[in-house]
């Protein structure tokens, strides 16, 4: 089975064909140059340089979410047009879980960080069971750095941090982690689309994909103007509450409305990919 | 020559078939005006995220109405510019991919290229050169359209495009969005008379046009009027703003016509298909005998039909787009 991988959804742009288990070709960049203008020209070069056709593709995996909301829909996009025309699956991976994947047989926690702007980061915790099974310990979610390192303390184990946010927190690591810690190297500390087209054919034989039509990135955060919007209704069923004008029954979907999540405080005051 | 035109430039999701520029087999359009209005306007993130959720669908349907194969299909052309750079990103990298994987040249299309494009459609004996009035949300342009794709850019808006100031207008009168429509069916029941509003001009730049000035007027008087503890009347704020609109874009067309003495005008963009400036284009096109041409409202908003027309003659022109194809939002006719 033929799969081709594609990931733009940080700084780093690499499309892969992995064929069973042999690489057939990747290629990734990190040179902060526009993935729209890249990605396709990337991907061209890799099926001529391996001479084979496009449409001996299988099936594409790609790295659905999170990341760069603007890096996320040109590869969404991308991945659609070529889906569709190829009348192939596509297997939606998620891209924190496709990162730690790059340090596969680890013994240690696995932590990616993806600087995702005011002190926080899209993360999970991952590790490889004595038997070399991918073990996610916390799904992918945006999260504040200080609540990362806590729960990597708490865990108290020897833990790798890799991804773009290395270099944005790695003051704050190493001033607050408590266990032994690392950073991986160059070779395998980013988005690799090798990574995430192996990942995908897990996903593939669990029969877990999509379609072209279907296939949605997974943002995990709102848009600024849908989180706006959701403060000022808040605000006003709160006033309302307050007032003693709103009927019991509804207050109990107020009160769930009212939940923010992690971090959400700081969200508030504007995201720039918004 | 069958052309796939894909349009994703602001809040409309569009996709057609079209034959040698001129025979529409299909133009399908997802529009996210409802969404939109919950904001009282276009916000940029949810649009792109739209786009990226509908875009295959509409392509899909658009070749299924057109009763065509993606293998039949000819080239692909697409809108990369001016626009909203998310929903570009959107149209530009499905087409890319989309072109690429089907072995198809993939033509880039300028958006008011292709709102001129659309007069092609119905009218089969429009030919160059002719004046064209672009207006739309986003643009306002004056323009002499020498040959297919070529343009000579008489004058263009300094601030707001007029579709704008009808937005914002409508907004303020609390019609909502979009402003455009709902000012017009307003303006049906209100004086047009009742209230005198700018016609600004702009110094040494004749056919340049200003609305932002027209717009402070209207907030003005709307302050004064409240301060005052007079009633507004809404429905005439509306028609006399409407009037005050359709007046500064007709003064510039007679001009036009005078100086260029083109025999053929055409009108486009979205605003297009309001009733009042049609009528006053149309009559003032009369006076000069000049052939006065203008697309159906469904091809006056953003829509694939009219991208596919512009693609067919940029593709006669010998333009073929890269898979480099970037968007462009401040991208120049």
């Amino acid at each position: 089975m033929r799969i081709l991988g594609i990931d733009s959804s940080g700084l780093v742009a690499s499309v892969a064909v992995v064929d069973d288990d042999v690489l057939l070709g990747e290629f990734t960049t990190d040179y902060r140059k526009t993935h729209s203008t890249t990605l396709m020209p990337m991907l061209d070069e890799l099926i001529q340089m391996l001479g084979i056709e496009l449409s001996s593709i299988d099936a594409i995996a790609t790295a659905a979410g999170p990341g760069s909301f603007t890096g996320l829909r040109i590869g969404a996009a991308t991945v659609k047009g070529l889906a569709y025309a190829l009348k192939v699956p596509v297997i939606a991976v998620p891209t924190v879980d496709a990162i730690a994947y790059n340090l596969y047989g680890s013994k240690r926690l696995i932590c990616p960080l993806m600087d995702a702007r005011r002190q926080q980061a899209y993360s999970g915790l991952y590790r490889f069971s004595e038997t070399n099974k991918f073990i996610v310990k916390k799904e992918q979610a945006p999260e504040a750095i200080a609540d990362i390192i806590e729960r990597i303390n708490n865990e108290d184990e020897p833990v790798t941090f890799l991804g773009d946010g290395v270099p944005v927190f790695k003051d704050f690591i190493e001033e607050n982690a408590t266990v032994d810690f690392d950073f991986a190297p160059a070779f395998c500390n980013r988005q690799r689309a090798g990574a995430v087209a192996c990942l995908g054919r897990h996903y593939f034989d669990k029969e877990y994909y999509t379609s072209a039509e279907e296939f949605r990135p997974v943002y995990l955060r709102k848009s600024q103007a849908e989180r706006e919007a959701e403060r000022s209704r808040m605000r006003a069923s709160a006033a309302q509450l307050e007032s003693g004008s709103r009927p019991f029954s509804e207050i109990g979907e107020s009160e769930q409305n009212a939940k923010l999540e992690p971090g959400e405080e700081n969200l508030l005051r504007g995201d720039k990919n918004a | 020559m069958k052309i796939l035109g894909i349009e994703s430039s602001c809040d409309e999701t569009a996709a057609a078939v079209v034959v040698d520029g001129r025979t529409v087999l299909s133009n399908e359009i997802s529009t996210q005006i409802p969404i939109h209005t919950l904001y009282g306007g276009v916000v940029p993130e949810i649009a792109s995220r739209k786009h990226v959720e509908r875009i295959t669908q509409v392509v899909d349907l658009a070749l299924k109405k057109a009763e065509t194969s993606a293998d039949e299909l000819d080239a692909v052309a697409v809108t990369y510019g001016p626009g909203l750079v998310g929903p570009l990103l959107v149209g530009v990298s499905f087409a890319k991919a989309f072109a690429y994987a089907k072995n198809k040249p993939l033509i880039g299309i300028n958006h008011i290229s292709g709102h001129i494009s659309a007069n092609y459609i119905e009218a089969p004996e429009l030919e160059p050169p002719f004046l064209c009035l672009v207006v739309s949300g986003g643009h306002t342009h004056l323009v002499r359209v020498t040959d297919y794709g070529q343009y000579e850019v008489l004058g263009r808006t300094v601030d707001d495009a007029a579709g704008e100031a009808f937005d914002k207008v409508a907004r303020a009168i609390g019609l909502g969005y979009p402003g455009g429509p709902k000012i017009e069916k307003a303006a049906k029941t209100g004086d047009p008379d009742s209230i005198e509003f700018p016609r600004a001009k702009v110094a040494d730049h004749p056919y340049d046009f200003s609305f932002s000035g027209l717009k402070s007027a209207v907030l003005n008087y709307l302050n004064h009027e409240k301060m005052a503890g007079h009633e507004i009347i809404r429905d005439n704020v509306a028609a006399s703003f409407q009037k005050a609109v359709v007046g500064a874009l007709t003064d510039h067309v007679s001009m036009a016509l005078e100086e260029f003495g083109e025999k053929k005008f055409a009108l486009a963009g979205g605003v297009a298909s309001n009733g009042a400036l049609r009528e006053s284009v149309k009559a003032e096109c009369e006076k000069h005998g000049v052939s006065f041409y203008c697309p159906a409202p469904i091809l006056c908003t953003d829509n694939g039909a009219m991208i596919g027309a512009a693609g067919y003659y940029e593709y006669i022109n010998g333009k073929r787009s890269g898979l480099d194809l970037n968007a462009e939002p401040s991208l120049a006719l």
